[in-house]
């Protein structure tokens, strides 16, 4: 079911994806859309492929069957070039913050502009300075980046991903790592960034109540299927068990916190009756 | 029985699946429009850091084995009394030889295991993946740079090489050995060919160059995305081109010997 919404219609829409990983099916027939403007939340169990949604709209997967829209451009169907020609309008923060190593923060977070951009040296210092005071690490950008932290290394990679003021951001995981102050300065940050820049941002995210405070939507994944979606108030209500589930972090219910394995019981009993056996 | 057949089979269809995997690895990373303005910082940047710091083990390997190929050299022409001629074979064996094999050799374990290394570890830290996120072709930022780095290097390195070896036989033959200077020089002068001897050894250090290179950028790459597969990744590419090198020497000596 694809609902519509107000708004300035869909950045991306995706239509019956089907996505498979070595015989693991991991979506199974979804469809869904990201309207413009807008923060879409994607959350669901660890494991069930939401970076690899991101993946699967960055064009670096192809799907098995269906296909990915950016504004009506079929991104599974693209070239090489056409695909990193559409890169340069979107930025994603990886979940592993995969900073480039042998540069500075500064030179990491001027990356895409040197690499994009004929601006001259001296705008793009101030361009640095301005995305690397958003995220409070204007004094750290003479640091390589395993001076870092792991919750600074997130911040200079957000720094990164928004460095271009792209029309599309994706975070994969923006608040692991992260004390309850830049929490909540970052989601302040992302939905300013939203707001007064007008881009449109996919948040994928563990921490339930600061994705809820800012997403306009929300989508549930769990087991290759959409299980629930809806304004997070919308979400707050439903008394769907899926989405209780989730939504309240219980650790029983229809979403197994299990990744597939044979009986416990029985594996446990396994490994006595080797030890016996030797 | 069978099955040893169809293993080898196997083995030798994966083996012509990853020499192709290799081929258009190298064809997309060497067929595009050049960009001199961003390339050239990049490529300067390689040439240091590939070029320059295999330097100092060049530097070493060289004065060594110019001295030895002196030592050993002046032990048999003694037999022959034909000491005078000590100048010639050090630097025929060093220009044809020993100067592009030794050179690629040594690089390929300097250089071209680095290379592997820095490549797969960027690989499995995602960096190459995020620079694609990015539309920034990896195999333009980070390929292509290093590979004409190594490309270039290697026959640089190669001259130096050979002209330290020669200068270390030099060290041995008359400052040692006694050996007058003159006869050291002229008869080096009069025996070394400039199109058989040296062109040779260039164009030998060249086509060495390209296959360690391209080996040692490949198996970064290519590298299975953990920390074995880095490790198994840097083996290989030390074996592999060794190995190239030393068949590859073998196959040009015999074109230039037969018909050059
Ligand atoms: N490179 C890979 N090769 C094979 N399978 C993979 C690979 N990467 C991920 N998977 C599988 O794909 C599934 C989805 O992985 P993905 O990383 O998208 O999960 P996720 O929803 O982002 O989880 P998390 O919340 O823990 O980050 C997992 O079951 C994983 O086992
Ligand atoms: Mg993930």
């Amino acid at each position: 079911m694809i609902q519509q919404r107000e708004g300035l219609g869909d950045l991306i829409r995706i239509d019956h994806l089907t996505f498979q990983r070595n015989q693991q099916c991991i979506f199974d027939d979804i469809s869904l859309t990201i309207p413009k403007g807008q923060i879409t939340a994607i959350m669901g169990p660890s494991g069930t492929g939401k970076t690899t949604l991101l993946q699967l709209i960055g064009g670096r997967l192809k799907p098995n069957a269906g296909h990915l829209y950016y504004e009506n451009q079929c991104i599974d169907g693209m070239s090489n070039k056409q695909l990193l020609r559409l890169r340069e309008k979107m930025g994603m923060l990886f979940q592993n913050s995969a900073l480039f190593t042998n540069l500075t923060v500064y030179d990491n977070v001027a990356f895409p502009m040197r690499e994009h951009t004929q601006l001259p040296e001296s705008f793009i210092k101030d361009l640095v300075l301005m995305k690397l005071e958003a995220v409070g690490l204007r004094g750290a950008r003479n640091l390589m980046p395993s001076q870092l932290s792991g919750g600074m290394s997130r911040r200079v990679a957000l720094a990164r991903a928004m460095a271009l003021d792209p029309e599309l951001i994706m975070y994969d995981e923006p608040f692991t790592g992260q004390d309850p102050i830049s929490m909540g300065v970052l989601v302040k940050l992302i939905k300013h960034l939203n707001d007064a820049l007008g881009m449109t941002s996919i948040i994928v995210s563990h921490d339930v109540p600061e994705t809820a405070s800012i997403a306009d939507y929300i989508y549930i994944l769990a087991q290759g299927k959409i299980v629930g979606q809806g304004t997070p108030q919308q979400l707050a209500d439903c008394q769907d068990p899926h989405v209780l589930q989730f939504m309240h972090g219980l650790p029983d219910g229809v979403v197994p916190f299990h990744y597939p394995a044979p009986d416990y019981r029985q594996d446990l009993l396994a490994s006595c009756k080797e030890r016996e056996a030797s | 029985m069978m099955t040893a057949i169809q293993k080898l089979g196997r083995s030798s269809i994966q083996l012509c699946g990853n020499v192709g995997y290799a081929g258009l690895f190298l064809i997309k990373t060497l067929v595009r429009k050049p960009r001199p303005i961003k390339g050239a910082p990049l490529l300067i940047q390689e040439l240091y850091s590939i070029g320059v710091f295999s330097l100092p083990i060049i530097l070493v390997a060289s004065i060594f084995i110019g001295m030895v190929v002196g030592l050993q050299g002046y032990n048999i022409l003694s037999k022959f009394s034909a000491t005078e001629q000590l100048g010639q074979l050090v630097a025929l064996s060093v220009v044809r030889e020993l100067g592009p094999v030794v050179a690629a050799l040594l690089f390929a374990g300097r250089a071209g295991s680095a290379l592997t290394a820095e490549i797969g570890l960027m690989k499995t830290t995602e960096q190459l993946a995020s620079m694609e996120m990015m539309g920034v072709d990896p195999l333009w930022r980070v390929i292509a740079p290093r590979f004409w780095a190594g490309v270039i290097s290697l026959p640089l390195l190669t001259m130096i090489f050979c002209a330290v070896a020669v200068i270390g036989g030099h060290v041995i033959g008359v400052e040692w050995l006694g050996i007058d200077t003159g006869a050291f020089w002229s008869n080096m002068q009069a025996s070394v060919d400039f199109h058989l001897d040296v062109l040779n050894g260039i164009i030998k250090s060249v086509v060495f160059g390209f296959i360690v290179t391209w080996i040692a950028v490949y198996q970064g790459y290519a590298t299975e995305p953990t920390a074995a597969g880095i490790s198994r990744a840097t083996t290989r590419t030390v074996v592999y081109s060794s190995l190239a090198v030393l068949g590859m020497d073998f196959v040009l000596t015999a074109i230039m010997m037969g018909g050059w």
